[in-house]
């Protein structure tokens, strides 16, 4: 022992100072945050609270931090065509207790235009209920339908849990994949969302297993509120498959202005994901004031025969910044996009995809339908990238822009990048306008031209509806009808 | 039926319809028929109601109700029916598709339900088997590279779903051949009777071989110049319409 011994607890004392100084800080800190909601502002000290609270391990708080430092030296990306006030990241509280049931609150309190939403979309009282974290009669209902649904999943060795309950119970899983998609240092959002992600899903299908039923974020509703920064997970492993579907397939007039998710998928060999969309954020008001800030950076790998299908209809948001992609890393993989974009009034959006074909005979479609009305202004933006060893790689991108009156604008931005001679690239692009001629045909045969409207829209769109689960897509086309509500004469 | 009183209509401050008069009954069929730029096709739009026209004098009548302030979809549901002289594509929307919702349009406009799923298959069976329409044609979208023939086909299709009381028939004869002429004539002698009436709109005697009108109208720069019996499309094969412009001027 002797001089070591000595060096050692030298060493101990000091470390011991350090961390007492640290703790004393956290624990007058812990206190100030016994509160629902974090004082407002970003640093060091607040994700290591933020990451207290949720009680994750350490190396979880030193992911984070290192992210949150990375983001420190990165600046607010400006590429996008989209105009916007760029948020004030000191100015926002980056957690938020999940919101209980106000045993008070009735729908009455409820803004009567969303409740009017909720009608046209079919939406049930007690979904209604849970959406406004109004106190619901059947919670015990839909506890157990959720107790049901676990247990099917755990026969088969699934998991479908938040991710903040897969950090502590399945740490193996998260520290191998988290991050292996979308790193940290990505861009300035997802590094961000690194940082202080607060929940999200995670999602693990062991090899070979098909998994019997569409994984929805509808059984967490009730957690919808909490997600400003959400961050997803969906491992498929070897010879698996699984279809996910996200999102708030209703109109959510949410407090907060920025909605910074990571989504990462990793699709091992053999393994298929099917990932459906359907993104319907506050949009401002018709002069464009508030609504949500999307930035989303949403990826997927695909090993060997591997194959992810990216599915989204976009309606909401007042920006909306999204690419969703693919990097077919192994020999025969398959990447596609089906998008569906809408902006009505002053809405924006720059969307689109990333196919990087890296393995062999690996394919890519893309095909994008853009809608713009009012004074939106809508733009597809995509990459195809074929490295110098993709061999007889394929691509096929379609985009086509629908345009309704004369204040909106439809851009499209498709960059090719090909390093193999072997290589085959289609691109095709079409612009239209709905006609009033064919409005009137419409409205000749009876139908009105509300209704006539989104016949031509669903029409137009069909292409990519007919990608989504059933029940999506029923909602999806109401969805479609009721963003463009207004939008003509 | 429909009753036109002294009908003046401008698109961008010309006038193009100049005191239109015209009674047509149920059960008949009435023929317009004129020269080219006499104002047949705006005539057929604003009994239809297309906004870029504006009634500036006279008003439409139809089973004695002023139709003037109504909407195009609100005189559809009142039984008007315009088959189109070029039908518009809608990519997209298949045909069955557009029909159940046009019918239901229609039905909700009249506060009824909408129409059974099977009841709509037995419909749209029973009207193609009709007008001898292939069912697949069916699933195809809304004119979207049809051919002439199959898009005015469509036309009568669709009229024959909808059942309205009046229907008119814009240049039905144009682009047609004389089998796919046969076709369509057919189609529409087999859905007149006594409760609807038919106006037809033609540049040609032609189509009235096939589709014999009860009356004959000539409409030459807005207004109606002359009106008699079927001979009078004859008279008009003979001699061409420049006597009557003559007559006119």
């Amino acid at each position: 022992m002797g001089d070591r011994g000595l060096d050692m607890s030298k060493y101990t004392e000091e470390e011991l100072k350090v961390e007492l100084e640290n703790k004393e800080y956290a624990y007058g800190f812990y206190t100030d945050i016994e509160s629902d909601t974090f004082p407002i502002g970003l640093n060091e000290d607040v994700i290591r609270a933020l990451s207290m609270k949720k009680e994750e391990p350490e190396w979880m708080t030193e992911w984070r931090l290192e992210a949150f430092r990375a983001w420190e030296q990165m600046i607010e990306p400006e590429w996008a065509n989209v105009h916007y006030q760029k948020p004030d990241f000191q100015a926002i509280s980056y957690y938020s207790a999940p919101k209980k049931a106000d045993p008070n609150k009735t729908l009455g309190d409820v803004d009567p235009e969303l409740l009017a939403m909720y009608k046209k979309l079919g939406i049930s009282i007690d979904e209604q209920k849970m959406m406004n974290n109004v106190a619901v009669d059947i919670v015990v209902d839909s506890v157990s339908v959720a107790t049901t649904f676990k247990k099917t999943l755990a026969e088969k060795g699934i998991i479908f849990c938040p991710i903040s309950e897969a950090i502590k119970e399945h740490p193996e899983l998260v520290k191998k994949y988290l991050g292996t998609v979308v790193p940290q240092k990505d861009n300035f959002y997802a590094a961000l969302n690194s940082a202080v992600f607060t929940d999200g899903s995670f999602c693990y299908i062991p090899k070979g297993v098909r998994c019997p039923m569409e994984l929805s974020t509808y059984f967490r509703i009730n957690q919808a509120g909490t997600g400003q920064f959400e961050r997803t997970l969906v491992i498929a492993d070897e010879g698996s498959y699984v279809s996910y579907l996200e999102g708030c397939t209703a109109p959510s007039r949410d407090e907060n202005q920025l909605h910074a998710a990571v989504v990462e998928l990793i699709a091992l060999d053999d393994a298929e994901i099917k990932y459906s969309t359907v993104q319907n954020w506050f949009p401002g008001n018709k002069e464009g004031k508030g609504g949500v800030y999307n930035f989303v950076t949403k990826r997927g790998l695909c090993e060997k025969n591997a194959k992810i299908s990216w599915t989204q209809v976009e309606t909401g948001s007042a920006v909306t910044w999204k690419y969703p992609s693919c990097i077919l890393k192994g020999d025969n993989s398959v990447g596609e996009f089906y998008s569906i974009a809408v902006t009505n009034n002053y809405q924006q959006a720059d969307t689109g995809t990333k196919m990087i074909h890296v393995g062999k005979n690996t394919k890519s479609t893309i095909i994008s339908k853009g809608i713009s009305a009012g004074k939106s202004q809508n733009s597809y933006r995509g990459l195809v990238q074929i490295s110098n060893r993709a061999e007889n790689a394929r691509n096929f991108s379609q985009c086509d822009s629908l345009l309704m009156g004369n204040n909106c604008g439809a851009h499209t931005f498709p960059y090719i990048e090909s390093k193999n001679t072997t290589a085959k690239i289609e691109h095709e692009a079409t612009t239209s306008k709905i006609g009033e001629d064919q409005v009137f045909y419409c409205n000749q045969r009876g139908i009105p031209t509300e209704k006539a409207i989104a016949l031509i829209v669903n029409g137009f769109s069909k292409e990519v509806l007919n990608k989504l689960p059933m029940e999506f897509a029923v909602e999806a086309q109401k969805l479609l009808e009721i963003s463009l509500e207004g939008s003509v004469g | 039926m429909l009753s036109i009183k002294n009908l003046h209509a401008s698109v961008e401050d010309k006038e193009i319809l100049r005191g239109i008069n015209l009674e047509v009954k149920a059960g008949e069929v009435h023929a317009i028929m004129g020269p080219n730029g006499s104002g047949k096709s705006t005539l057929s739009s604003v009994i239809a109601g297309k906004e870029e026209y504006e009634v500036t004098d006279g008003a439409i009548y139809l089973e004695g109700e002023d139709i003037g302030d109504l909407a195009p979809e609100e005189r559809a549901h009142k039984g008007i029916f315009l088959s189109f002289q070029y039908p518009v594509e809608i990519p997209g929307v298949s045909v069955t598709n557009f029909m159940k919702t046009a019918i239901n349009e229609t039905r909700k406009a009249q506060k009824l339900e909408e129409m059974p799923a099977n009841e709509m298959l037995k419909l749209i069976r029973e009207k193609s088997e009709l007008l001898e329409i292939d069912r697949k044609f069916l699933s195809r979208s809304l004119n979207e590279g049809f051919s002439g023939g199959e898009k005015k086909r469509n036309e009568i299709f669709q009229m024959a779903m909808l059942e309205p009381k009046l229907a008119i028939l814009d240049e039905t004869d144009s682009g047609l051949d004389i089998d796919a002429l046969r076709i369509v004539a057919n189609g529409v002698n087999k859905l007149r009777s006594k409760d609807n009436a038919v106006i037809v709109i033609t540049h040609y005697q032609r189509l009235l071989d096939y589709i014999v009108p009860d009356f004959v109208h000539v409409l030459y720069n807005g207004k109606i110049v002359k009106s008699g019996g079927k001979e009078l499309a004859y008279e008009l094969e003979e001699k061409g319409y420049d006597w009557l412009k003559a007559e006119n001027v």
